[in-house]
């Protein structure tokens, strides 16, 4: 059986690729990808956990409601992109950068 | 789920289904009408702080325990809906003038209220995140509800990157802390903590996570680049009311989760705590210093604002001084807010078309042209500076005294110096205000001069009475622990 380890290995991985992703990426949509893989990372992280240590329906009731959530938020940050596209013709942020001082 | 656990939390639930009933009303009240979907929102508002008043502090559990009803909700639930009643009020005119007049505003303002209170209920870490995503995704919209304005626009994306990018830590950070305890409940944390059981090192990250998630959501320095840029870009009524929603629900959060579960990783917890606290003290005062813009001013002093909030926090393990320190934070948000919201409706009244009117410059002759909105400003920098015969003196008073108790004298005498700083820039307006002459084009409006006096005579009004204030807030902590 793959030891649980492996498991929290691979969740730190993909919450680090993602970190990186919304640090790093010049595209909005990148960004956003990125703030996904940290959410779904999170959830490798809740079920091994769950499926490991903690038999009981905390952890699987916390995945269901992360999904909801997450996917509320998509749909928040979409419409704010698909409008600022519009208007802008990019989804580049520093291309958008009317707010200094 | 039984009628008893809806009955516990009954103001929440009526404030969220009121919500859709008026989201859903809005679509049959014509366009020029929208004052209806305002009335009927501040209608909900009053009812539910009834509800919330009559229920009163008497600690009740419901479902399953995950949440809490307690004296400390019901002050900050006041707080919120009577913050949600001044959203409105400032709200109603702007949207008209700036034409952005379109309803969905007020529900999106109510389900933010909802997030905020089911914040100050949360009892499990699982509420705690579900509280978070409500409370942020409608301040995501309000901040760009001006759609067709480009720095609206930008500003809501900056704030729902950020926001998201901050959810998703606290989220890594709840799932840490189940996996070292196998609990997401406060109870059980807390139980795991004192026998000891649990996983120290997942501990510490998972409580490292949450704090840096919280401190983007209160705007604490290294994690407050995000803050200037939306409260310029945001509507303004959008602005006053997430600069006190969102951070006193987040320092909601912090007070509740860290002071139950986490005293004994205070020994790792409190230097940080103090180099956040300092760090964002310095930096909010000295960059406040050099702005022009009254909203980017603003954001910098709420920042400073935090520093002096966490300042008082940095105790919090300490299990003498963390009561009268949860109540000096409680004292200074009640403060906090009737300020911030009184400043703003100021400042809104002097916002015209096109973002003009929020230079500093342009506020010269308003003390001469309009006694009683320069004598409300004039009252609101004072108490912002904390300066006596101000609510916001006494909350600085306290804040810096729970720090001194805590053996904190060196952080106490950093905010001492930063305050006098910030007396500069806060003082400047009053200067520009009364010295310089001028005639600003003011746009009144009953409700957002109702809203500016009421709050100046209150905030004058509270500070001969601090000492009852300050027992409201530490009954509330009382049923905290």
């Amino acid at each position: 059986m793959i030891p649980l380890s492996w498991y929290l290995i691979f969740s730190a991985a993909l919450f680090s690729i993602g970190l990186f992703g919304v640090l790093a990426r010049k595209n909005v949509i990148g960004m956003l990808m990125g703030v996904e893989l940290m959410l779904n990372a999170v959830n490798i992280n809740l079920l091994a956990f769950w499926s490991y240590l903690y038999a009981g329906v905390n952890g699987l009731v916390f995945v269901a409601i992360v999904f909801v959530a997450a996917a509320a938020e998509v749909a928040v940050g979409l419409a704010l992109i698909i409008s600022i596209y519009r208007r802008k013709r990019t989804v580049v942020p520093d291309e958008v950068d009317g707010l200094r001082g | 789920m039984t009628i008893n656990d809806l009955n516990t939390i009954l103001p929440l639930v009526v404030l969220a289904g009121w919500s859709v009933v008026v989201l859903l009303a809005d679509l049959w009240i014509p366009k020029d009408r929208k004052g209806w979907t305002a009335a009927l929102s501040a209608v909900g508002l009053v009812v539910v702080l009834g509800l919330t008043l009559a229920r009163g502090g008497t600690v009740q559990k419901a479902f399953f325990g995950t949440v809490l009803v307690d004296g400390f909700a019901l002050y900050l639930d006041i707080i919120f809906l009577v913050g949600g009643l001044a959203g409105i009020a400032l709200a109603y005119d702007y949207l008209k003038r700036m034409e952005l007049e379109r309803g969905e505003y007020y529900p999106l303002l109510l389900i933010a209220i909802s997030g905020m209170m089911l914040m100050t209920y949360a009892n499990d870490l699982i509420i705690v995140f579900l509280a978070l995503e409500l409370l942020s995704l409608p301040l995501y919209i309000m901040a760009g509800f001006a759609r067709f304005n480009l720095q609206s626009e930008e500003a809501a994306l900056k704030y729902f990157l950020l926001g998201s990018f901050a959810s998703g830590l606290v989220l890594y950070g709840v799932a840490l802390l189940f996996g070292a305890s196998g609990h997401t409940d406060l109870p059980g944390l807390v139980n795991t903590m004192r026998a000891g059981t649990g996983n120290q090192a997942l501990f510490l990250f998972g409580a490292a996570l949450l704090l840096v998630g919280f401190s983007f959501k209160t705007g604490i320095v290294p994690f407050h680049m995000w803050m200037p840029d939306v409260y310029q870009g945001a509507p303004s009524p959008a602005t006053a009311f997430m600069s006190v929603g969102a951070k006193a629900a987040g320092f909601a959060a912090l007070m509740r989760v860290f002071v139950t579960v986490f005293p004994s990783l205070s020994d790792d917890l409190t230097p940080i705590l103090w180099a956040l606290a300092a760090i964002t003290m310095v930096v909010g005062n000295v960059l406040a210093i050099s702005q022009k813009n009254i909203k980017r001013l603003l954001a910098y002093s709420s920042i400073a604002q935090s520093g002096y909030l966490l300042m008082a926090f940095v105790p919090y393990a300490n299990a003498e001084v963390s009561s009268d320190s949860i109540a000096a934070m409680l004292f200074y948000l009640l403060a906090y807010t009737l300020t911030t919201f009184g400043a703003w409706a100021v400042i809104i009244q002097m916002e015209q078309q096109e973002r003009r009117g929020l230079e500093v410059a342009d506020y010269a002759g308003l003390g001469k042209r309009h006694p009683w909105l320069g004598l409300a400003m004039t009252i609101f920098m004072l108490s912002f500076t904390g300066v006596p015969l101000t609510l916001g003196f006494w909350g600085k008073f306290y804040l810096f005294s729970t720090a001194v108790e805590g053996g904190f004298v060196g952080l106490a005498l950093i905010g001492l110096l930063t305050s006098v700083v910030s007396a500069f820039y806060y003082l400047r307006v009053v200067v520009v205000m009364y010295m310089q002459p001028g005639d600003p084009p003011v746009k009144q409006n009953r409700w957002v001069n109702l809203t500016a006096l009421l709050a100046a005579a209150v905030v004058v009004g509270l500070a001969f009475i601090p000492g009852s204030v300050l027992d409201l807030a530490l009954q509330a902590v009382l049923q905290l622990q």
